[in-house]
């Protein structure tokens, strides 16, 4: 199927990236390549057959539920691109 | 012969004999890596003074009378997927550029506690998307063999650096093929495990129903070997299984007299390099010569492999990718005001095109309206390709097949053309979408000296399989011992 340059704009907004004027263009003309040759599975009949969702071959793990120890917050903050005290800062979202 | 030259295991039986120290082997990759990573760029970055600290802990150990384990001593690379606490790990993407992870991979610590040093961390697809190294936001990685040609991806540059000695082994990932496909291109062994045999936790995440760790080495029973370490269960991932490991090297040596090998019609197509074919064709033969009897058999939704794969693992990615905001770690765009702007500036600035591409195309295929024609679809049609292997293997022991359909291409040939490039997989993607255990061993060379790989597909979780009927082959043919013309 081709996708119009609206769609595209539509899921680079819905995948947040700022695309430049050019990656909508190419994206336009690649995706609708790459969605075309995926189309053949349209022609597949699986009305009757159930979707396989994860591909675990044995039984789920769980653990007992108990607290654990976990990074200290120096440790968890240490990549952070911009902090305040012990939390992430992030340009202000509310007037 | 070069000490570098060794396996992983002569390696391993000059230190227990005490004719090398850990430290030695550990200078001696550190030398090759010197002298010929100019030229193959498999290494992101070297850890000379972990690695170097490492193996003197691993000397002192054996001179205390305890090794900690069969591969206590032996220097390993690592992919640039899986976290080391305090060196950096980007995965190839320019959006980890910096970021030093805070703890390590389960397979990372099960490495160090097993005594093995890691030197540094190679070179890759940008998280993992690829299959010629090219994506790598860094630079690309050179085949060892003819260095103006890729070593495949997207662990290319932990393959290339084991084909060139700079490593005596490596791990890599396997999501559509990234360990096999790399193998087959640099005569080296490349085995992917049964989802779940091998922990993710702090294995930076591609497709989650696909991503599975795995050795990459210059002989099955080094693979055997490497696998027995980082093969656990593990509390931190949800997905790792319960199964007992086994002795991966127990039944190496016994041969396949007597067993039932596929031969996969619909893996024999157009499209496959003539000189692959006959290389593969050859080593069927030798199955057959060493008293196996080969089976055809038809795996007829193949065809459905990769338009599903292109499907599935965009949207896991897209979901996976969703964490890198520029808010936590990594790259912050510079010019964001706003909390949106943050968002997708970063992204947009971090991320390269193969990764906005399948972004793309993975939020598209989950999108409002889109899902049940296209996601939902795509995970029908894995059913029946899971159930196409499960006939097989009850008429079958094993898979044989090309890896590759073709030999290391050139650099720079197929980087325009998304879907030619996505193609390089499709001998290699089904076993991911099954969840299978896939390896390949080293089968010959084109008259241009380039390698071939052949791949054996096996049983859930069994890989002990896979390693005997490999090693049998290799028995035969030991092309490992050839070395790239650097």
């Amino acid at each position: 199927m081709a996708l119009t340059l609206e769609q595209v704009r539509h899921v680079a907004t819905l995948a947040r990236l700022s695309l430049t004027p050019e990656e909508e263009q190419r994206f336009t003309t690649q995706l609708s390549a790459v969605l075309d040759a995926v189309d053949q599975l349209q022609a597949l009949d699986v009305e009757a057959v159930a979707p396989t969702c994860h591909a675990t071959l044995t039984s789920s793990r769980l653990r007992e539920d108990v607290t654990r120890p976990s990074l200290p917050p120096e440790k968890s903050l240490a990549n952070a691109p911009a902090k305040s005290d012990t939390s992430f800062a992030v340009p202000k979202i509310i007037e | 012969m070069q000490l570098t030259d060794l396996t992983m295991l002569e390696l391993a039986a000059k230190l227990a004999a005490g004719a090398v120290s850990s430290e030695e082997a550990t200078r001696a990759s550190l030398a090759r890596i010197q002298q010929v990573d100019p030229k193959v760029r498999a290494f992101l970055r070297v850890d000379e003074a972990g690695a170097l600290a490492a193996a003197r802990a691993s000397d002192a150990r054996r001179k205390a009378g305890g090794p900690a384990s069969a591969l206590d001593g032996v220097p390993l690379g690592l992919k640039d997927i899986f976290l080391t606490e305090g060196v950096e790990t980007t995965a190839g993407s320019r959006i980890l550029e910096g970021f030093v992870p805070p703890y390590d991979a389960t397979v990372v610590r099960l490495l160090k506690e097993a005594g093995l040093p890691l030197v540094g961390k190679l070179n890759m697809d940008e998280f993992a998307m690829g299959s010629s190294n090219e994506s790598s936001a860094f630079f690309p990685s050179h085949n060892p063999w003819d260095v103006s040609r890729t070593p495949g991806g997207s662990s290319g540059g932990s393959a290339a650096a084991v084909a060139a000695r700079e490593v005596f082994g490596a791990l890599g990932t396997d999501t559509g093929g990234s360990i096999r496909q790399p193998a087959a291109l640099t005569n080296t062994v490349g085995l992917k495990p049964t989802y779940g045999r091998v922990s993710r936790f702090g294995v930076i995440a591609f497709a989650s129903s696909l991503d599975q760790p795995g050795p990459m080495t210059r002989t099955v029973a080094d693979a055997a070997a490497l696998l027995q370490v980082i093969a656990r269960p593990d509390a931190q991932d949800a997905t790792s299984a319960d199964a007992p490991v086994p002795d991966y090297s127990a039944d190496l040596e016994a041969g396949v007299r007597g067993l039932k090998l596929g031969v996969p019609r619909e893996y024999f197509t157009e499209g496959m390099d003539s000189e692959v074919e006959a290389a593969v064709r050859e080593a069927l033969r030798e199955y057959e010569r060493l008293g196996a009897t080969l089976v055809d058999v038809s795996l007829p939704h193949t065809k459905y492999a990769l338009a599903t794969y292109y499907l599935i693992a965009p949207a896991e990615a897209s979901s996976n990718l969703a964490r890198y905001d520029g808010v936590r770690f990594g790259l912050r765009a510079k010019d964001a005001r706003s909390l949106r702007d943050v968002y997708a500036l970063t992204r947009e600035q971090g991320f390269g095109a193969e990764v906005k591409r399948r972004i793309m195309l993975g939020t598209f295929a989950l999108s409002s309206g889109y899902y049940d024609a296209h996601y939902l679809r795509a995970q029908k049609v894995r059913t029946l390709i899971r159930e196409d292997f499960t006939r097989a293997f009850q008429q079958v022991d094993a898979l044989l097949s090309p890896t590759s359909p073709v030999p290391a291409f050139k650099l720079g040939e197929k980087v325009e053309d998304p879907l030619s490039m996505y193609l390089m997989d499709i001998y290699t993607l089904p076993c991911n979408l099954a969840g299978l255990p896939g390896l390949s061993v080293p089968c010959g060379f084109t008259k241009a000296g380039l390698p071939v790989g052949l791949q054996v597909l096996g049983r859930p979780f069994d890989e002990a399989g896979l390693l005997r009927i490999a090693r049998a082959y290799e028995r035969e043919h030991d092309f490992f011992r050839r070395s790239a013309p650097l």
